[in-house]
């Protein structure tokens, strides 16, 4: 299997707590590039990085039109815009119509990711309580790319991972604890 | 745990690629539209979009009705063309209009406004709902340009689903609002319509970013949320199109999360209010070479 080179984390409802604890375990010496999509608390993009980044031991900044997605760096989108990656993988926004009454949509990032890094991708989907993201993983697990959703019975809200594990499956489904040692396995050389 | 659910099979993607292709092929071919530099990404997304909404089983099928069916194009254009906004999407971005841009365009006795993809037109009405409340919309003249005639005749009569009047009414207060947005509409069942005496001196025209060329002499351009859409070289040429439409010390506002890192047309445009993607022509900022 070819050593993922993007990961894309995906969650809404109790998200923030989620990426809080997510992040904090990522290895420092991860080489991979990763794009956050959060329903709640994007609504000041500038707050929310400067939140995750107290606990991230990479570094976090707001995900920039045309900007490359870069190794070692978490981009969040900003909220009011959906976030894409383009083939050539710098990134794209929208303001297009809401994908599940969500923008930015977790499926517009991860559908867009997947073809952009294909196998190379990792997409994870966390708590939320909606069906935003079984689609996009889906299409990443449809990539060849890998598959990681939080046990439903441990997220603050079950349905996002639920669905998600309803329409796509996974590779890996394990508590929020369990998800950071899980990438620094599959991601560090 | 691993789900019971085994690895999906790879659908042809490339195929969809394919399709989409033809498609913008198409439609350049039979009717002039232009849409290859657009950034691809979200392209496609509208394009599937498209043929889901007209229940098509595939791209190919829009791409044959595009050919064959007269009333098709403006379906088509529609569905890939137009960007749901609200009026004064953020607040503070009019908010910095009225304070800043406005206290400049006071000064000239005759002001040209043009905005570049106004869609359904909210921000249109924005715009001379501020520009009336300051006093100066007796003396402007706005160009709202669109390459979807559907779109602009929808802009032309201002009506829009009263579902969004409440969060319209709070922007409006928020971008420092003088009245009640309710002054400046009339609520029927479940629409409501603008006032019409606000589109006085508005001019609704079709223009295409792609390919029309310079048509005005504006003292302030408002193109928000439109280049997002575009690719690098499309990005620049309409920068250097607004460039060239705006006088000496004229103002482009572009949307809160646009940049211009890529864009070597962006050089010309100094920020007035850099988060608020205000910028200012020909008047270099200090220590620039």
């Amino acid at each position: 299997m070819a050593a993922p080179q993007a990961i894309v984390i995906g969650c809404s409802a109790g998200g923030l707590t989620a990426l809080e604890q997510l992040l904090a375990g990522l290895d420092p010496a991860l080489p991979q590039a990763i794009a956050v999509c959060c329903h709640t608390g994007s609504a000041n993009v500038d707050l929310m990085c400067e939140l995750l980044a107290k606990y991230a031991t990479l570094p976090v900044e707001e995900a920039r039109e045309r900007a490359p997605m870069r190794g070692g760096v978490i981009h969040v989108a900003p909220s009011g815009y959906h976030l894409l990656v383009e083939t050539s993988r710098r990134f794209a926004l929208s303001v297009d119509q809401r994908v599940s009454f969500a923008r930015p949509s977790i499926d517009v990032l991860f559908e867009s990711a997947a073809e952009a890094w294909r196998e190379a991708l990792v997409g994870v989907v966390l708590t939320g309580a909606n069906s935003d993201g079984a689609r996009g993983l889906l299409k990443v697990r449809q990539g060849g790319g890998v598959a990681i959703v939080q046990d439903p019975a441990d997220a603050e809200s079950p349905t996002m991972p639920t669905v998600a594990l309803e329409l796509a499956g996974a590779d890996h489904c394990l508590p929020l604890a369990d998800i950071a040692p899980l990438l620094n396995r599959l991601c560090l050389p | 745990m691993n789900s019971p659910a085994g690895k999906a099979k790879a659908p042809d993607t490339s195929l969809e690629d394919i399709e989409v292709e033809l498609f913008v092929r198409a439609l350049k071919l039979r009717h002039g539209y232009d849409f290859s530099q657009y950034a691809p990404a979200s392209l496609k997304r509208r394009v599937l979009q498209l043929a889901h909404a007209q229940d098509t089983g595939n791209v190919s099928e829009l791409t044959t009705r595009l050919l064959h069916e007269p009333g098709f194009l403006s379906v088509a254009l529609e569905g890939l063309s137009v960007p749901v906004s609200e009026m004064f999407r953020d607040p503070d971005v009019f908010l910095a209009l009225r304070e800043q841009v406005f206290p400049v365009l006071a000064s000239y006795p005759q002001i040209n406004i043009w905005q570049a993809g106004c869609a359904h037109g909210q921000e249109v009405y924005s715009l001379a709902i501020l520009l009336e409340e300051a006093g100066l919309y007796e003396r402007t003249q706005i160009y709202a340009t669109d390459f979807n005639e559907a779109a602009l005749q929808q802009a032309r009569e201002g009506i829009y689903p009263a579902r969004e009047a409440q969060l319209w009414s709070r922007n409006y207060l928020a971008a420092g609002g003088r009245h009640t947005l309710a002054d400046y509409y009339s609520a029927r069942y479940e629409f409501i319509k603008l006032d019409q005496r606000l589109n006085r001196h508005v001019i609704f025209a079709n223009h295409n970013l792609v390919t029309d060329e310079v048509f005005c002499e504006a003292h302030l351009v408002l193109c928000r949320n439109v280049l997002i859409y575009f690719s690098d070289p499309l990005q620049d040429r309409t920068l250097a199109l607004f460039r060239d439409s705006l006088v000496r010390g004229g103002f482009l506002c572009l949307g809160t999360r646009e940049s211009l890192d890529f864009a070597p047309s962006a050089s010309d445009f100094a920020p007035v209010d850099a988060a608020r993607r205000i910028y200012r022509l020909g008047s270099r900022s200090a220590g620039r070479d």
